[in-house]
């Protein structure tokens, strides 16, 4: 089994071709992903991990980067 | 993946196909022709829980499976295709706040949107603004009591003559934000749209907000996620009740069209004794039960909470609306004349599906997402095959 990391990365990537992304790249702000992909992140977060995301969560600092996602994984776990 | 429906799934439906055959049939036309659904139709709509279908159970719903509201949507499309805009609509306010509400917002609101008590509707569209919703124009300005001054006109909003709750995105400091916009509150007002082309008897409304205060109890998730989030869960959702809705709307036009080519006469026997109409039944058939084969596709997604389910709905309305213009079209012309009066329910059809193609999101919009999405899987695979290769070759 990977780390969250591997799993955030492994997501992203089927949205982002083959672009290499630092950790801490901002994947909105950058145009990099869509607002569609906000919606799939949320659904990944919460299939994946088995966690809720919800109202007090909607914070752009959990989902701008990966290492962002990560954290928020970790802090929801 | 299993097609099959559960027991209950199957009773559900045949329910959900009685009511609508008593309810929903011998009043469309009519209702269509004045161009209302009156009150007393969406009370009967409320009355054995179809308004809280998805409201969770504990808030007084139905709590009610993917699945099964796909049936329920597909059956009552059947019926009216107006009537479904009021499932899709009530239903994208009621899946924002299940979502995104806090605590305090589903504890007031679900339990009676569940009823019925509360009609909601949803207001994205503007006068000048219709697939680039970025670009919304109504502004919501935050005062110092935390509360908010909206000014805002939202136009071709289903059942924004009936809703009494009305989702609301609009801008604060340029970030898109969701609001609940209360019928009682001062400045606001609604003008009812007549003389539409299609989904004539879904009460569409104007919608205006003059220097409306709405109490930051009112507020939708967070300042800024309102398109991302709110629209997209609001969205989402909608795009799953029309794919739905636009598979009964065909099969209500297959099934018109097989009655009346079996019965209609013309050069000594039946039309479906014709070749030629013969093609178009067999073309109808084959495409309603594709689009209904992705609509089960989706909804199985969606049970699952998969995130592949946003794109792959996308792609169920957009085939299944596109269908739904191709055989209510065809279902006009095997009727021929009679199809273009309003003596058959088919005209009717035809005019609802076209309005199909344009709802939750045209089906340029969808094309476009459609299309990137699949190229990017088109690089995911060959990436894929890439690292496989490479892979392959250290073994050796």
């Amino acid at each position: 089994m990977g780390t969250i990391e591997e799993a955030v990365r492994g997501f992203l990537w089927q949205f982002i071709s083959d672009q290499e992304v630092e950790g801490d790249h901002d994947l909105f702000g950058s145009g990099m992903v869509n607002s569609l992909f906000a919606m799939q992140l949320v659904l990944f977060v919460e299939k994946q991990y088995g966690i809720t995301v919800a109202n007090e969560d909607l914070d752009y600092e959990n989902f701008k980067s990966v290492n962002a996602i990560v954290a928020f994984i970790q802090s929801k776990q | 993946m299993d097609f099959d429906l559960t027991a209950e799934q199957r009773t559900a439906q045949a329910g959900f196909r009685q009511w609508v055959e008593q309810h929903v049939v011998p009043v469309a036309d009519a209702n269509d022709n004045r161009e209302q659904t009156p009150p007393d139709l969406i009370a009967k709509l409320a009355a054995p829980g179809y308004l809280g279908a998805l409201v969770a159970k504990e808030y007084g719903g139905e709590g009610m499976d993917a699945l099964t509201w796909g049936l329920l949507c597909e059956e009552v499309g059947r019926g009216s295709a107006s009537l479904l805009s009021l499932l899709t609509v009530h239903g994208m306010v009621i899946q924002s706040i299940a979502k995104w509400g806090t605590a305090a917002q589903r504890a007031r609101w679900l339990p009676v949107l569940a009823t019925g008590e509360t009609i909601g509707a949803f207001g994205l569209t503007e006068p000048n603004v219709g697939s680039d919703a970025k670009s919304i124009q109504s502004i919501a300005v935050a005062q110092p009591d935390g509360s908010y001054v909206l000014n805002a006109e939202k136009r071709w909003i289903s059942f924004g003559a009936s809703a009494n709750l009305i989702l609301v995105i609009a801008k604060v400091n340029e970030k898109p934000t969701g609001f609940l916009v209360e019928r009682n509150m001062p400045g606001f007002s609604s003008e009812p749209i007549y003389g539409m082309l299609g989904f004539r008897s879904a009460n569409i409304a104007r919608l205006i907000m003059r220097d409306v205060i709405i109490p930051p109890e009112n507020l939708v998730g967070k300042v800024g996620f309102g398109f991302s989030h709110i629209a997209g869960t609001a969205l989402d959702h909608g795009r799953y009740c029309v794919g739905w809705g636009c598979v009964g709307l065909a099969q209500a036009a297959l099934d018109a069209s097989l009655s009346y080519s079996g019965e209609r006469y013309q050069f000594d026997v039946t039309l479906n004794k014709h070749q030629l109409i013969q093609e178009m039944l067999a073309e109808m058939i084959v495409n309603v039960k594709a689009a209904r084969m992705l609509n089960y596709h989706s909804a199985f997604l969606k049970d699952r909470g998969d995130p592949s389910l946003i794109m792959e709905t996308s792609m169920a309305k957009y085939f299944a609306s596109r269908v739904a213009a191709q055989v209510t079209n065809a279902a006009v012309q095997i009727h021929g004349a009679n199809g273009c009066s309003s003596d058959y329910p088919v005209q009717r059809y035809y005019r609802d599906a076209k309005i199909m193609e344009i709802i939750e999101g045209s089906n340029q919009m969808q094309q476009i997402i459609i299309a990137k999405s699949g190229y990017q899987q088109h690089l995911v695979a060959k990436r894929a095959a890439r690292r496989s290769s490479a892979i392959e070759g250290e073994g050796k």
